[in-house]
């Protein structure tokens, strides 16, 4: 259908020009508003590629709270914004590294262009083992049972990355609370958003969670949703962020990989396997993983989103 | 075999893309910051709403017909709110940019 | 009626690829706000066309978490791009 096919060519270059026009304009804030709508694009590709999960990760993820976290560094960037646009590396420099890039490009085209034709790929075995876990979604499948040991070690990348930003902190700021605090009007139009929205959002997310065993959904997508919610509320000055010695909130972050190790090791005392599931017991383990991991994921990508403690105030 | 409800989807969902038409060329169009927040708004969720109205009787079943409705909802109420943060930033005088 | 469907999809995000213009050409942080905007909707039309052209459900939780992040992040533009006129300074440093 040559409908398609032109619908699909504007899509593509829309994206590559949105792409080029996002690194080359001068203004952060504009590039951070770029970037969203990039990442609105790459969505509509995902859906148009028929990868629902990726979508639903592009659109929480890589659209809304990146582009937040795009926005936080710009205006932290502030009056030191226009000297660190006018550096700029000497054309040598430059040559060297528009080579590279056009090396690896080429490399790219070349390694998709040749593929081997059927492509060597493990999807038809982990559709048709779908009934290991019970669970309709294979991406799921493969997450969460396949795959467990991946999905395991993320979340503790995720912990890491907070750790670095953690890191980030003045001495005399550490273990204080995170982020400005934010004065919120109760006649604001935003107070009124951020007192409906969230409970909204939060039903939107665990639900997100629910249907993850059997459509596209998943533990990520529920917990980057209740963190967008979060945040939020702390934008509008409705909550303030947590300091980050607090007792909970670390309990709260380590929730997620500490059961999938408990659950791991104790696929290993049972003599099976590191991870390996009890079959008849696959699915409610599962769903207390992924709640766990729903919880950790929403509080670890908050606090990454609000940033190094920075404020004044022992907690 | 045309039904009633396939002709009133497509009058539905033409009249919504008309409507984003209006809300995008509004945007191109008019020549300030707040009559453009205006045009966009107002056209823009008619005409999410038109096409999600078209799209209820194919939707199979109360339930789905149900979500459909609530996502117009949902656009329409963050859409008003935040519109009216839009327009106060416009207001405050932000500066140009270019 | 799937053609017409696909056709009117295609009409949506020919809409919003106009609105795009708006990113790029500015001039005030309002207007490019205005056109992300934008973008969220026709996507969120898109998106439901589409659902119904391919008649998977699961592309309608696509456009609902877009719904959702959408107004967040213009809520962060908000916030951020006001604050930067106002010249107000944030609580750190």
């Amino acid at each position: 259908m040559t409908s398609d096919i032109i619908l699909d060519c504007i899509l593509a270059a829309l994206v590559l020009a949105v792409g080029c026009w996002v690194i080359v304009v001068r203004d952060s804030f504009a590039a951070a508003v770029g970037f969203v709508a990039y990442g609105l694009l790459l969505t509509l590709v995902w859906v148009r590629l028929d990868a629902i999960d990726v979508a639903l990760m592009e659109g929480a993820i890589g659209s809304g709270l990146t582009g937040a976290l795009l926005l936080r560094a710009s205006s932290r960037l502030g009056a030191k914004e226009q000297s660190a646009a006018a550096e700029q590396p000497g054309v040598m420099l430059r040559a060297v590294a528009a080579l590279f890039s056009v090396i690896v490009a080429a490399m790219l085209a070349t390694a998709v262009l040749y593929l081997p034709d059927p492509a060597p790929t493990l999807a038809p075995e982990a559709a048709a083992n779908a009934s290991a876990t019970g669970m309709a979604n294979p991406v799921t499948n493969v997450l969460m049972a396949f795959r467990a040991m991946d999905t395991m070690l993320e979340k503790v990348v995720l912990l890491v990355a907070l750790a670095g930003v953690w890191s980030l902190a003045r001495d005399r700021f550490w273990g204080a609370r995170p982020g400005p605090r934010f004065r919120s009007d109760p006649k604001d139009p935003l107070a009124l958003l951020a007192q409906t929205l969230p409970p909204l959002g939060i039903v939107v997310g665990i639900y997100m969670l629910w249907e993850g065993a059997n459509a596209p959904g998943g533990a990520f997508q529920g917990g980057t949703i209740i963190a967008a919610m979060w945040l939020l509320a702390v934008i509008a000055g409705l909550t303030d962020a947590p300091p980050v010695s607090n007792r909970r909130v670390r309990l709260a972050l380590i929730a997620g990989p500490l059961l999938f190790l408990i659950v791991g090791f104790g696929g290993l005392w049972l003599g099976e396997a590191f991870l390996a599931y009890p079959v008849a017991y696959a699915k409610p383990l599962l769903l207390v993983i992924e709640f766990a991991m729903t919880l950790t994921v929403a509080v670890t990508l908050g606090l990454l989103i609000v940033g190094p403690p920075d404020r004044e105030g022992a907690p | 075999m045309i039904s009633v409800a396939d002709i009133f989807t497509v009058i539905a969902v033409s009249a919504g893309a008309f409507f984003f038409m209006a809300g995008s060329v509004g945007l191109l169009r008019f020549p300030d910051t707040l009559t453009r927040l205006h045009a966009l708004t107002k056209a823009d969720n008619l005409g999410l709403g038109l096409v999600v109205l078209g799209l209820m009787p194919r939707a199979g079943g109360l339930l789905p017909a149900l979500k459909l409705a609530s996502v117009w909802l949902l656009v329409l109420f963050t859409g008003a709110a935040v519109s009216q943060l839009i327009a106060r930033a416009a207001r405050d005088g932000d500066q140009d940019d270019e | 009626m799937a053609e017409f469907l696909q056709f009117a999809s295609g009409f949506v995000s020919a809409m919003v690829v106009l609105g795009m213009v708006r990113i790029v050409r500015g001039p005030t942080r309002a207007d490019r706000m205005m056109a992300a905007q934008l973008l969220g909707t026709g996507g969120i039309a898109a998106l439901l066309l589409r659902s119904d052209i391919t008649g998977t459900p699961s592309v309608i939780d696509v456009a609902l978490v877009l719904a959702l992040l959408a107004a967040f992040a213009s809520v962060a533009f908000v916030v951020k791009g006001a604050r930067e006129a106002s010249g107000e300074p944030e609580a750190s440093e």
